[in-house]
């Protein structure tokens, strides 16, 4: 053992080339095992992405593995069917719908709270943001029903707005934690100065907050976007009385699923329509998404 | 088109009219003293919020509470829908799959993240690893179930699953439909959803400790894996409660893979679900109700955790 250590000691004295062999040798297993992970992680969806893109009559009767097998017989028949035939592209426009608003909506709500949270004193104020913080992981199954009876009473059943304010209520707590922690971190001295020079709150607010904020602001809003764009049990419960003309894309695949069981070449398009967008802001936003997941969670 | 202008009023309204809001509640006030100002500001700038939580989250969890004491006729039966729901064998069943899904999900979830994050941390292609592993995060649970639906399809032709079984000389099975094998089946796609969460956060915690401390351990002659037990693990342990109660949380609520991929047949119920079912499936808002509570109060130990944490973190601000 110890024989080895001392080897393991002496390697970088070697000639380079032995030495990076050595090193090489040493993390195969490292390498083999992501790998191996990295391909299981992948293959699903690979074998999704390559089914939505075969013939009916192919993806219905062999394996998706054989479509890399001459000749090539792809096509884009399944993604045309699914937009035309299956409200899929009127679903898709949904989701579109109910997304941006609830995203917007709850910006400004939760950033006004979160600055009193983080830099004004009133009594309660601790206790209110502990609530803030039980919220967090409250079970949305023991909230929806009264919302439902609520939207219900108020003559908004199966309405947009109704979806709108739900998500946007759901996606507070999320919010003003995480802006609060951001604005909070904000150096003190800026608004000492700021309200010596005679500045009012809701200017310091606007002049400075914001604009500095952008960051946490863009995490919040990826955050509620992915929220909102995969939700299924929301929409499913919100939008009951609004009929199959209001479904946001999550519920329409969902009872696709249930209808037609067998019809792949159509659920694989399909769910690679409602996969698309969350994958481009995720690729091109990933920076803040990851902060949201990092800043989300009460940090130990 | 009338949905768009709605989108489009709403989408400008609600944050004007909110930013309206307090710049009026500054025009207000300005005529009283300093302090009453100082004292009175605060609450109306979290009044929009609260309003907004008491309607949406506040007032229904309570009133999912009143609603769990009546039946179906709307008579008051005090606790009876609880102990319904506890002398049925129904519901032993999903409190066994929760069972399953808090240690099985859970456990693997924060092994398996930690591990690609310590591996990852290795590798030049880090990065690369990482959004592969991160990818279904992005993504619906119900694509996800769509697409782990075609890797369980019992036609080998189809399912990839059963194809790769055949091939070697098996017989093709039926993944999701004899328990408790098919609840394994289930939680196998919430691992795929969830691990890149848990190698997220851990990673992250993995670049704050200090390198030196690393080589200082290897220098004086530490295996790897005796700096993984010895020095990374203790370090991490805070990050790992973190991802731990996050991740149990979300195998509590548990309901779209469950939907999509087996509709709570075949005993895969979970809580989750269950209430749904009880809501419109059984038509029976007072057990639906019921359940939603149970699944509230098994929450709450973590919300108490959380909360802990959250002061343990302000103290030391």
């Amino acid at each position: 053992m110890t024989a080895v250590n001392g080897m393991a000691g002496r390697t970088p004295e070697r000639s380079d080339v032995a030495g990076r062999i050595v090193r090489a040798l040493n993390r195969w297993p490292v390498h083999l095992t992501l790998l191996i992970i990295s391909l299981i992680w992948f293959l699903p969806t690979v074998a999704l992405l390559v089914s939505s893109f075969r013939p009916p009559s192919e993806v219905l009767t062999n394996g998706w593995w054989n479509a890399f097998t001459l000749p090539f017989q792809f096509t884009l028949e399944n993604y045309e069917n699914v937009l035309g035939q299956n409200r899929m592209g009127g679903s898709f426009i949904n989701s579109l719908l109910i997304t941006i608003p609830a995203v917007l909506i709850p910006i400004m709500i939760a950033a006004f709270a979160a600055f009193a949270f983080a830099w004004m004193d009133f009594p309660g104020r601790n206790i209110l943001f502990i609530l803030v913080v039980g919220l967090l992981v409250i079970p949305l199954q023991s909230a929806l029903i009264p919302v439902l009876q609520l939207i219900t009473g108020v003559g908004l059943t199966g309405s947009f707005l109704a979806i709108w304010l739900a998500h946007a209520g759901f996606g507070l707590p999320f919010g003003i934690f995480l802006l609060r922690n951001f604005i909070g971190a904000l150096p003190k001295e800026m608004f000492e100065s700021a309200y010596i020079d005679g500045a009012s709150p809701v200017t310091a607010f606007f002049r400075l907050v914001l604009p500095l904020s952008v960051p946490a602001i863009a995490s919040m809003a990826i955050f509620q976007f992915m929220w909102v764009w995969n939700d299924l049990l929301v929409a499913l419960i919100i939008l009951s009385g609004g009929g199959p003309s209001v479904q946001p894309i999550t519920v329409t695949i969902a009872g696709l699923v249930q209808s037609t069981g067998q019809g792949w070449h159509l659920l694989t398009a399909a769910a690679f329509i409602s996969m698309a967008l969350p994958l481009v802001v995720f690729f091109s936003l990933q920076r803040f998404f990851v902060r949201g997941i990092l800043g989300g969670s009460v940090k130990g | 088109m009338n949905t768009l202008v709605t989108a489009l009023i709403v989408v400008v309204g609600v944050p004007a009219a909110v930013c309206g809001y307090i710049i009026a509640t500054e025009w207000v006030i300005r005529g009283f003293a300093s302090t009453t100002k100082t004292k009175l500001r605060p609450w109306l700038w979290v009044l929009p919020a609260f309003l907004f939580l008491g309607v949406f989250l506040i007032y229904p969890t309570i009133r999912t509470f009143i609603n769990s004491l009546f039946d179906r006729t709307g008579e008051f039966v005090g606790l009876q829908n609880y102990a319904d729901l506890f002398g049925s064998g129904g519901f032993w069943q999903v409190l066994a799959n929760n069972a399953l899904w808090l240690v099985f999900f859970t456990g693997v979830v924060v092994v398996l993240g930690l591990v690609i994050a310590v591996l990852a941390d290795r590798v030049r292609y880090e990065s690369l690893a990482k959004a592969v592993i991160f990818i279904p995060m992005a993504i619906s649970f119900v694509a996800a179930g769509v697409i782990w639906s075609f890797m369980y399809n019992i036609n080998p032709d189809i399912g990839t699953l059963n194809a790769g079984l055949t091939a070697v000389g098996l017989e093709p099975q039926a993944w999701i439909q004899e328990w408790p094998r098919n609840t394994f089946m289930l939680i196998v796609v919430g691992i795929w959803m969830w691990v890149g969460f848990a190698m997220v956060i851990l990673s992250a915690g993995l670049k704050g400790i200090s390198t030196e401390l690393l080589e200082a351990a290897r220098m004086d002659g530490a295996t790897e894996l005796q700096v993984f037990f010895r020095i990374i693990l203790p370090l991490l342990a805070p990050t790992i409660a973190v991802v731990a109660t996050t991740v149990v949380i979300t195998a509590l609520k548990t309901f779209d893979i469950i939907y999509v991929m087996t509709g709570g047949l075949f005993n895969t119920s979970v809580i989750g679900f269950e209430f749904y079912r009880e809501q419109f499936t059984n038509r029976d808002p007072g057990a639906a109700a019921a359940v939603a509570i149970i699944l509230l109060l098994a929450i709450v130990p973590i919300m108490l955790i959380n909360i802990r944490r959250f002061q343990a973190q302000e103290a030391i601000r």
